[in-house]
């Protein structure tokens, strides 16, 4: 057959000359074998942590949200800064499946499946946070808005505020797993469909129901496609949307730190850079562990880095935007609250600022641990040797994370403490039980990503077969060595492929 | 919908897809017509080589969006102008910028739902199904073309034979199928 022309600038996203039987076996060894210890080992301690959590939850059920550090100042505190973490970690996955589908990024192929996966699970540990801070959740079925008899006399029903965004992201939380839970299933039921072709006994049984009978006739194929285009079109203005949502939750308020126009995109960046270093810190792993280095290659990490020291360029860009715009603004109060509020620390800052010892901002090392974290530490990625670095790459990883914790952490509590009377300001500090819930959900995150990682096909089998023979290494063409000869193949070889062709012949030329 | 009853289907299996995409584009110029292409991963121009008509997935997808669309819009502006007028200081109690979030969640969520269910039922998938699997490598590296014996005279699979063995086909065999939905038709 004629030669597949890939471009010459380009790195193959395969690597390891596969063949498409070896990349099936590659992928579904991992559901076939017993795990290895180290994943008994890795299970334990995070369902640990998972019971912990619930136990946790159970308590604050039982007693009330008193056993939080909450006061009537700082009304919100961990839940929702663990609550936007959680679904700005979320959102990296649908990045990648859907906008990346949209820009027929190819590496996207190698990650998607794991990243899918990893942003269901956000969402449901975000999920957990609303739900138990509503104190009374048995009262929670309030939020869906359905006819009912709860408005008093005549016919009325009580509905929500449907001004709120509160609300609205309850739609938008709720969309989000719904529509990332379809997309990700349907592109499972082909990869299901190979193992259940190749299992027997119980667990053909199993893949069988899960494969839902799929046979890879033409028709599915064109639909599977059809389907798949779609859904990244509409998941990419979800994805957006979604963390825009959350942020109006801040900024549709009048508090001083909160009601700022930026924060959609602010939000919507930085939840991009911290689910891509979820990504990264479950990627380095998992292709470690289950051989998959084939797949997930150091050009795969790369990618995922530029798209880190793009979107944490944002996120600094943001953050010395809030900062001019309250110098810039001419307002004390908007001012104050970012300049003795969160950046006066006690060694250098404050005494520029004229502050007397002890009068710096209680929060100051917060904020300065998000600016180390977030703003500093991905501009390390404009080094390639860095960005190629897999040791670099695993530790930035989670700097960026502990950063993005820090960031919503810094805008919730550091503007809520210090409100607009002076004697109700306050300190705020998580108590126990606070702590092992978000120690819980990292251990469900973890738990359920270590029993994805055990049945589930980690990468999407067809769709890297689909791009082996333009990203495959044994078909990468070696550019320098072209000659007339071997354009003459490729011409008479494959049509459909002649524009990529005549762009390298120019080139070349 | 083809009957239940035991089909005989001629199966040629390909190792490479474009060896598939050629011997489809001879077989159909040879004025034979495939019952169906299976391939483990969408082969792109397949479909077209096949005849197969496009698919109408994305015009119900708009469909249910636009259901979506209007129920959220009308309901809400329903609830806060008719069933429940709540006075938020002298404002307005239509107020549709503020119906914008919900409306595009749920205009998402009612096509994306819609999408993936009629993806479902028309694409014959569903967890009910005892799977009949003609060649379980169609999944991991074979492609096979099927021709359903009883649509074709006795001579013309014989050609068909020939013409699977002239354009690459690794393995022909004859499977007997107890029910296969041709989804091409």
């Amino acid at each position: 057959m004629g030669h597949n022309y890939s471009s010459p600038l380009r790195e193959p996203l395969i690597t390891g000359k596969k063949s498409y039987s070896d990349i099936t076996d590659d992928i579904c060894k991992s559901t076939e074998s017993a795990p290895p210890p180290l994943w008994w080992v890795a299970i334990s301690i995070s369902a640990t942590l998972a019971i912990i959590g619930l136990l946790a939850i159970a308590w604050t059920i039982w007693q009330g949200i008193g056993v939080w550090g909450l006061n009537r100042t700082v009304g919100w505190a961990w839940d929702i800064t663990n609550f936007v973490w959680w679904v700005g970690i979320g959102h990296a996955g649908t990045l990648i499946s859907a906008i990346l589908l949209l820009f027929r990024q190819k590496w996207r192929t190698g990650v998607n499946r794991a990243a899918e996966a990893m942003t269901i699970f956000a969402v449901v540990c975000a999920a957990v946070f609303p739900g138990i801070h509503m104190g009374r959740i048995w009262y929670s079925f309030f939020i869906f808005p359905y006819p009912n008899t709860r408005g008093g006399e005549g016919l009325s029903s009580l509905w929500p505020n449907f001004n709120s965004p509160l609300l609205w992201d309850v739609f938008a939380i709720s969309t989000y797993l719904t529509v990332s839970l379809l997309f990700w299933y349907s592109g499972l039921v082909p990869d299901f469909a190979t193992i259940r072709d190749r299992a027997t006994g119980i667990r053909k049984k199993i893949y069988n129901v899960l494969a839902f009978g799929w046979q890879g006739k033409a028709k599915q194929w064109q639909r599977f496609e059809s389907l798949s285009l779609v859904l990244a079109g509409l998941a990419t203005p979800l994805v957006l949307s979604v963390h825009t949502i959350v942020s109006f939750d801040f900024a549709t308020s009048v508090i001083p730190g909160w009601h700022t126009t930026i924060f959609p995109p602010y939000f919507v960046a930085g939840a991009i850079f911290s689910g891509f270093a979820m990504v990264l810190t479950l990627m380095i792993i998992t292709r470690k562990v289950l051989n998959l280095e084939d797949y997930i290659t150091i050009g795969h990490i790369e990618s995922m880095n530029k798209v880190i020291v793009l979107t944490g360029s944002i996120v600094g860009v943001a953050y010395i935007t809030e900062l001019f715009v309250a110098w810039y603004s001419g307002n004390p109060y908007e001012q104050w609250v970012f300049f003795r509020n969160r950046i006066a620390d006690p060694y250098l800052f404050g005494p520029m600022l004229g502050l007397e010892e002890g009068d710096h901002a209680p929060y100051w090392w917060a904020y300065w641990m998000m600016m180390t974290c977030n703003v500093i530490s991905p501009q390390f990625f404009w080094f390639k040797k860095l960005r190629r670095s897999i040791v670099f790459t695993f530790i930035l990883s989670i700097f960026i994370n502990i950063g993005m914790w820090f960031e919503r952490f810094v805008i919730i509590v550091t503007s809520l403490h210090r409100d607009f009377i002076p004697s109700a300001w306050t300190y705020y500090s998580p108590t126990i039980v606070e702590v092992l819930i978000y120690t819980g959900t990292l251990g469900i995150f973890f738990t359920l990503f270590l029993l994805f990682a055990r049945t589930f096909p980690v990468i999407a089998i067809a769709e890297v077969k689909s791009i082996l023979k333009t990203s495959g290494d044994q078909y990468v063409t070696d550019f320098e060595k072209a000659d007339d000869k071997f354009f003459e193949e490729v011409e008479s070889g494959a049509g459909e492929l002649a524009g990529g062709l005549a762009g390298a012949k120019s080139y070349k030329k | 919908m083809d009957t239940v009853n035991n089909k005989t289907f001629l199966v040629g299996l390909y190792d490479d897809e474009e060896t598939l995409l050629h011997a489809v584009k001879r077989i159909k110029t040879a004025g034979i017509n495939i019952s169906d292409a299976l391939t483990p991963f969408p082969v792109h121009g397949l479909d077209e080589a096949m005849g197969v008509p496009e698919t109408r997935l994305h015009t119900a997808g708009f469909v249910f969006g636009m259901t979506g669309f209007l129920f959220a819009i009308l309901s809400m502006i329903a609830i806060t102008t008719i069933d429940w007028k709540i006075n938020y200081g002298g404002k307005p109690n239509l107020s549709l910028p503020s119906y914008i979030p919900i409306t595009f969640e749920l205009t998402v969520l009612f096509a994306s739902v819609g999408m993936v269910i009629t993806y479902f039922i028309r694409n014959g998938l569903s967890v009910f199904n005892s799977t009949e699997v003609i060649d379980e490598r169609i999944t991991d590296d074979r492609f096979a073309l099927i021709f359903d014996a009883e649509e074709y005279k006795e001579s013309t699979l014989e050609d068909i034979d020939h013409l699977l063995q002239d354009t690459g086909a690794v393995e022909i065999k004859v499977k007997e199928m107890k029910k296969y939905k041709n989804l091409n038709k």
